[in-house]
């Protein structure tokens, strides 16, 4: 925010500065104006050009910037600056420039991804023939929207840093015809660094057991990826023997939960069950429920509360209080940071050392997609292609395999999906997410 | 003159049998399957004076915002969008004087007590000015216009306010707890009355040493002797003051008021500044009850109040506080009871309900008399 507003502040002052030149003395105005607008922009490629000549691809990324996520989404955009500026913003030996673009999906008025606003960004993209790759989005709501718009505009490839739904990428046996609805071109277009909730739902049961909890309570958000996860999670708890005493969507804006977590606490024979498990992003109230579990139900030592990756942020520590939050857990797809391959690492260290210290898990990912993007567009020049034809760049991408990235050694396979599947756990330790343990 | 007999109404008994039909089909898929519900109160009778007493709760601090509304409305007949975030504003405010004071910090009950009533008036002054203000920018120009005008402008005074939220959070100087996560994120508004109640040795939760299996905490009883001292204040200053009495003649009837010498912009002064005030409140209030910060918090409780404001009949005082704890009761229950995934929908589906039959609300509206 801090820097949003420095930036507003600091164009409301040029433009009364550029006002005030032009009431005096025009000339000067004139020559001030472009070196100043280029300070207020963001870093984008257009005052860095190494050559005249040079073709202009644009990269674009859809995240929601408004909410609660944004403590994560500005992490990915951060990497992926740094990203294309360890390429100098330049591709194929500087025959092409690339341009980068952070775009808002969410809106004030939702505080979290709107519908709307994702559609629009999609169809802007569809539109504007520079852009050759849309990387995003955050929420698997959000990409269901906009994989049938972008895979009929080329198809416009898409990468996303954090979409873990397992249904955009695989065919559904329950559902006929929905592959078909995602991808109306019949060509896929879409792809992902990170693992799917099939995985992860999976593995979040077995902790859960591990944990030596017999009885679990399910709750979820109400959307594709909160209710997805919960989902898979709920099939596989049944599986291996938990008790699923209760599964329920709450209300993701409601001022509290006292009602329902005291209905909660007497769910199972009377007693609480062992272990809650929360299928949501943080901007849906994931702290407020936290608080009021604590209030009803004790800490989280008594009863366990376990997410998915959508509440692996510091926000939710930082909503819930250190206290609160103390035991709660929350896996993440991938390893831990100081665990990733040296690749990894040395993005840690060059984002540390740009940005400060780096705790939340998707940076990696963001830096991740864009490194596929350029990749990419470097193999299209390679074979003697065009990078500014969106459907060679589409293959390229799909064509990706042992590529060695920040994430280690690892290929895409025809639905799209990264060979990535490890799993990490991380507890809630002195108001901070530790890593506690990797799965498969 | 006389009427003759009232004739049956068909219409009204053919909606009232479809809702019927409509309700016991579609009930068990919701959850309100009614053997159910009965088996589950049967089983554990004290869980429904539990859910009681949180519906209470949560009623009383809707009600409180729902008389901004209802006031504002039944005076102008504006429906003050922004009214729900000067409450997420109070929030904040009262959070911000806890912090400057060191009272968040401390473990000195008379300390404590200081911060919290000290916090109590700057959030209810700055809250009523700030309401005031809102008027005199974005509504008095208006006054005369078409009626959409001032209603668009006070959404965008609702989004110009959720922003000043959103960078009040930011400002980790202002409070450290709000860390380097960004305004966006949900604060924690430290529970005070538990840390009072815990250091004066008395336990937070008044039935502990009773054997009751019941939950009234301090904050239960603080906020609902707050609410209803507020709403008995409000009453009693409509009904038997000067200005109240102005207030209610300017409702009726705005250009004759202005006849008899009532200074009507001074009149929606005040009920701004009163709203606005009853807001702070309640914003301490929910910061101390459910003990979050959140810069969007104000649009949901806005919808809730001004739902209430209608439930009861919009423009009627005594009718935004029965609406309110309606509403309070009705998510508690349903949370309790049936799926909350169907929480929103029954409260709405509630509303609906109610202006099918009775349009003007359960007690009726109070708002000029047309032309």
């Amino acid at each position: 925010m801090n820097k949003r507003l420095f930036a507003l502040l600091s164009v409301l002052v040029l433009a009364s500065m550029v006002l005030v030149a032009c009431g005096g003395a025009a000339a000067p105005a004139a020559t001030q104006a472009p070196a100043a607008s280029g300070a207020t922009e963001a870093p984008a490629a257009a005052t860095e050009a190494p050559a005249a000549e040079a073709i202009t691809l644009k990269i674009v990324s859809s995240l929601p910037m408004t909410g609660s996520s944004l403590t994560q989404t500005q992490t990915i955009v951060n990497a992926m600056q740094l990203r294309l500026e360890q390429a100098n913003y330049s591709a194929c030996g500087g025959a092409y420039t690339l341009e980068y673009e952070a775009w808002d999906d969410a809106s004030a008025a939702l505080g979290k991804w709107d519908p709307a606003v994702e559609t629009e960004n999609a169809n802007k993209a569809a539109a504007d023939t520079a852009i050759i790759a849309y990387l995003g989005t955050f929420n698997s709501g959000a990409a269901m929207l906009s994989i049938p718009i972008l895979n009929a505009a080329g198809p416009l490839t898409m990468i996303s840093p954090a979409n873990t739904n397992p249904g955009l990428t695989k065919a559904d046996k329950d559902l006929p015809g929905v592959t078909d609805s995602r991808y109306p071109t019949g060509v896929r277009n879409y792809s992902r660094v990170v693992a799917a909730d099939d995985i992860q739902g999976k593995v979040a049961a077995n902790f859960v057991k591990s944990l030596g909890a017999t009885s679990v309570y399910i709750l979820d958000d109400q959307e594709l990826y909160g209710k997805g996860v919960a989902d898979v999670f709920d099939a596989t708890a049944q599986e291996i023997g938990l008790t699923v005493v209760g599964h329920e969507g709450i209300d993701p804006k409601a001022a509290d939960y006292k009602a329902l977590m005291t209905k909660i606490s007497t769910s199972n024979a009377g007693g609480p069950p062992d272990a809650i498990y929360v299928g949501m992003v943080v901007d849906n109230n994931a702290s407020q429920l936290l608080k009021d579990k604590f209030a009803i139900m004790g800490d989280n030592e008594k009863v366990k509360y376990v997410g998915p990756d959508g509440i692996q942020t510091q926000a939710f520590i930082d909503g819930a209080g250190a206290d609160t939050a103390e035991g709660a857990y929350a896996s993440v797809a991938g390893v831990a940071l100081d665990k990733l391959p040296p690749a990894g690492l040395q993005f840690v260290k060059d984002y540390t050392a740009k940005f400060g210290n780096l705790t939340e898990p998707y940076a990696v990912y963001g830096y991740e997609t864009m490194n596929v993007a350029i990749k990419a567009i470097e193999d299209v020049c390679a074979a003697g292609g065009d990078p500014t034809d969106r459907a060679a760049v589409n293959s390229a991408v799909f064509a990706i395999k042992d590529f060695d990235g920040a994430l280690g050694n690892w290929s895409f396979d025809a639905n799209g999906d990264a060979s990535l599947t490890d799993m990490t756990f991380y507890q809630v330790q002195k108001g901070a997410y530790v890593p506690v343990g990797t799965f498969k | 003159m006389e009427t003759t007999r009232k004739k049956f109404n068909w219409r009204r008994f053919a909606i009232a049998s479809l809702v019927l039909y409509i309700v016991f089909l579609i009930g068990p898929v919701v959850g309100l399957d009614i053997p159910v519900v009965y088996a589950a109160i049967k089983a554990n009778p004290l869980q429904l004076v539990q859910f009681l007493i949180i519906g209470i709760s949560n009623g009383a601090i809707i009600a409180i915002i729902a008389l901004g509304y209802t006031m504002v409305y039944g005076i102008i007949e504006l429906i003050n969008f922004a009214h729900g975030d000067v409450y997420m504003i109070g929030v904040f405010t009262s959070l911000t004087v806890l912090s400057l004071t060191g009272t968040l910090e401390s473990k000195d009950p008379v300390k404590i007590v200081f911060g919290l009533i000290l916090a109590l008036i700057v959030s209810v002054v700055f809250c009523a000015v700030l309401n005031a203000t809102i008027e005199r920018l974005a509504y008095r120009r208006l006054r005369n216009a078409p009626r959409l005008a001032p209603l668009i402008s006070a959404i965008g005074m609702s989004f110009i306010i959720e922003n000043i939220g959103l960078m009040w959070a930011a400002q980790a100087w202002l409070v450290p707890s709000f860390g380097t996560t960004g305004g966006a994120s949900q604060k924690v508004f430290p529970d005070m009355l538990g840390i009072l109640f815990t250091s004066l040795g008395w336990d937070v939760n008044l039935l502990a040493s009773s054997g009751i299996a019941l939950r009234l905490t301090i904050k239960d009883v603080i906020v609902i002797v707050l609410a209803v001292a507020l709403m008995t204040g409000l009453y009693l200053f409509v009904q038997r003051t000067r200005l109240g009495k102005a207030m209610r003649a300017t409702a009726q009837n705005r250009d004759a008021a202005k006849m008899l010498g009532i200074d009507i912009d001074w009149v929606i002064t005040a009920t701004f500044l009163i709203g606005g005030g009853l807001a702070g409140a309640a914003g301490l209030m929910a910061g101390l009850y459910n003990n979050t910060a959140w810069w969007f918090m104000g649009f949901r409780a806005g919808l809730q109040s001004f739902t209430a404001a209608v439930l009861g009949g919009i423009g009627n005082i005594t009718g935004g506080m029965l609406g309110g704890f309606l509403i309070g009761l009705l998510a508690s229950f349903s949370d309790g009871y049936l799926n909350a995934r169907w929480t929103n929908a029954l409260v709405f589906a509630t509303l609906v309900l109610i202006l099918l039959f009775r349009p003007t609300g359960l007690l009726g509206e109070q708002t000029g008399q047309k032309a």
